[in-house]
């Protein structure tokens, strides 16, 4: 019992994290331009075709070098060409477009990879459990969580220290105040949306390794980073990495007692958070309301 | 000011005249009966829609979760309850609308975008707990096993079941009422208040109108016209399956409504004729219908925001 305790609760964490990882591009997005981004999900999936494709010439470590900053150049010619022109507008129609570019790349990913699942190889080094009683910890998930980790890190340390990254705070806060004090809001803009998308992509080449490759499977995440977002708190990106484990760790909790339940927990979750306290956990009042 | 009123006059009376031969234009055109059947019942879908979004100002991207509940709710009355169409029908609405006051009532202090991406989670749960209760709705593979009944009059008995023509009137006759009940509530003082709401909230408060009480009284009116539109689709198909309580259909519903026109009565209508024969044609020739209904969207929201109608109005004004 302990251990089936144990197991779900790791598992848990390591979806949890996924989720955050997910959960944190929004964020910045919806922070910063004030687009719900409903192509994320398909954005996660051309990261991870792409280091599917990159494999043979780069091996495994190349291709999750070089697949996130590919998948973010995309992002940033999708932003210039299209979503920029949106800014501005009801939020509304920054919602279509990217739900109507989800369906395109959805269908596209079909065409070019095809409708079949394909399976990624991961490296023998990482995909040993480590040990017999902990069956469950293979090398790869630890190495997953570890990069997870490292590249949330690596966020909060460039958004606090970095010029660019306080003026994305500062510009969450308050853009026409950012704006007046000579800083380019659209270059900005767009930069935002390239780091929001490279985290998709990372996530999509990490999601690839573990559960193989979909052209739906951007389906399953982006409605559970949805929610960790709305229980974090609009508007606050530590929020969005709290509620992104919390609401793994509590369906990875629920797969113990109820099974069934594992994928409804999350949404009593949100239910609860908007009865209590509607702005999530450390939302600020007033944020996008 | 006479040009004006001839206008409001004839657009309407074009329409019903329209929708009442349409059993007779259609197939000249290489349509079908049931073709304009479900036009009707998606095009009532996104005037619900449209009745909070164009009118109140609030969007609610979830909205697939009260139609699909309609239809899940009027299929199991009728496969477990009584073979009864209207039985169906009722129980299909009340589901639908109860559970979206009730969840609206969560709702109502989130505005915009964090309305949206509320609604849109929220609409998801029903869809995984139809995905799940294999036992109860058939999980993946859909509710089977009900068909719309006979409707009995005493004096004729109305077979809706394997007379196309005779259900396309039936749902026409529904429809007309549930956009005459809409027309009405439009028009009433309260109707002006959800306008008042959409152009200026604040101000609106200022007057005094209870603003959450009203969004919450217009989300739980158009969610009742969305169950009821459900509960059709259920009719139609003889089967529910888990996509209509999916995020995508409320995208399709959305998209219908400013594609045809969000500002105005009739718009979404005729967006969803326009989708839904679309849909239908792209379908039956390319597997890729999805890239097409994709393009169509972004299409659509980068160069004629305002829609169908909202372009004619500018025309005729200018």
């Amino acid at each position: 019992m302990l251990q089936l305790l144990f197991f779900n609760i790791t598992n848990g964490l390591i979806i949890g994290a996924f989720y955050a990882l997910m959960a944190l591009g929004l964020s910045l997005i919806l922070n910063l331009s004030g687009v719900i981004n409903f192509a994320h999900g398909g954005f996660l999936v051309i990261g991870g075709y792409l280091a599917y494709t990159l494999t043979p010439f780069l091996g495994f470590w190349g291709a999750l070098v070089v697949a996130p900053p590919l998948t973010a150049i995309i992002g940033f010619v999708v932003e210039r060409l299209l979503i920029r022109r949106l800014y501005g507008r009801d939020p509304l129609y920054s919602l279509l477009l990217t739900f109507g570019l989800a369906f395109i790349i959805e269908d596209g990913t079909r065409q070019i990879w095809g409708a079949q699942g394909l399976p990624v190889s991961i490296p023998a080094a990482l995909s040993s459990p480590l040990s017999n009683d902990l069956f469950f910890i293979t090398g790869y998930r630890m190495f997953m969580v570890a990069i997870v980790a490292v590249a949330i890190a690596v966020l909060f340390v460039l958004f606090r220290y970095t010029r660019i990254g306080v003026r994305i705070r500062a510009g969450t806060l308050d853009l026409e105040t950012v704006a007046a004090l000579g800083v380019n809001v659209g270059a900005l803009r767009s930069l935002n949306f390239a780091v929001g998308i490279f985290l998709a992509g990372l996530a999509g080449v990490l999601a690839g390794g573990q559960l193989g490759l979909e052209p739906t499977m951007g389906d399953g995440l982006l409605m559970p980073s949805f929610i960790a977002i709305i229980v974090g708190g609009v508007g606050s990106l530590t929020g969005t990495l709290i509620g992104g484990l919390l609401i793994g760790v509590a369906s990875g909790l629920t797969a113990v007692f109820f099974p069934s339940a594992s994928e409804a927990i999350i949404y009593v979750m949100m239910a609860i958070v908007l009865l209590v306290r509607p702005r999530g956990l450390l939302g600020e009042e007033g944020m996008l309301t | 000011m006479t040009g004006e009123r001839q206008n409001r006059l004839i657009l309407p009376a074009a329409i019903w005249g329209a929708l009442v031969l349409a059993p007779y234009w259609t197939p000249l055109v290489g349509g079908y009966t049931a073709l304009g059947t479900r036009v009707l019942v998606l095009g009532l879908g996104a005037m619900s829609v449209n009745f909070l979004l164009g009118f109140t100002g609030v969007l609610s991207f979830g909205h697939a979760a009260w139609f699909g509940l309609g239809a899940y709710a009027c299929g199991l009355a009728l496969k477990y309850v009584a073979a009864s169409t209207p039985l169906g029908m009722l129980a299909g609405t009340l589901v639908g609308g109860l559970a979206g006051a009730l969840l609206g009532a969560l709702l109502v202090r989130r505005r915009g975008i964090y309305f949206a991406m509320v609604t849109i989670a929220f609409g998801q749960v029903f869809y995984y707990i139809a995905f799940q209760w294999n036992s109860v709705t058939g999980g993946d593979d859909g509710l089977r096993g009900f068909a719309r009944q006979p409707i009995d009059f005493g004096l004729f008995r109305i077979d809706l079941l394997h007379n196309d023509v005779a259900f396309y009137y039936f749902v026409l006759v529904c429809f007309a009422i549930a956009v005459a009940a809409m027309a009405f509530i439009l028009h009433s003082p309260f109707g002006r208040t959800m306008t008042a709401i959409r152009e200026n909230e604040r101000r609106a408060r200022f007057l005094g109108i209870p603003v959450e009480l009203h969004i919450w009284i217009a989300f739980t009116l158009s969610c009742f016209f969305m169950a009821f539109a459900g509960s059709l689709y259920a009719l139609l198909n003889n089967f529910a399956d888990p996509r209509v309580l999916h995020y995508s259909l409320s995208g399709d519903f959305v998209i219908m409504a400013v594609m045809g026109g969000m500002r105005s009565f009739w718009g979404p209508l005729l967006g969803a004729v326009i989708f839904v024969v679309l849909q239908d044609y792209i379908s039956s020739v390319t597997v890729n219908w999805m890239s097409f209904i994709g393009i169509l969207i972004v299409f659509i929201v980068l160069f004629f925001p305002r829609g169908v109608l909202g372009l004619l109005q500018q025309r005729s004004k200018a």
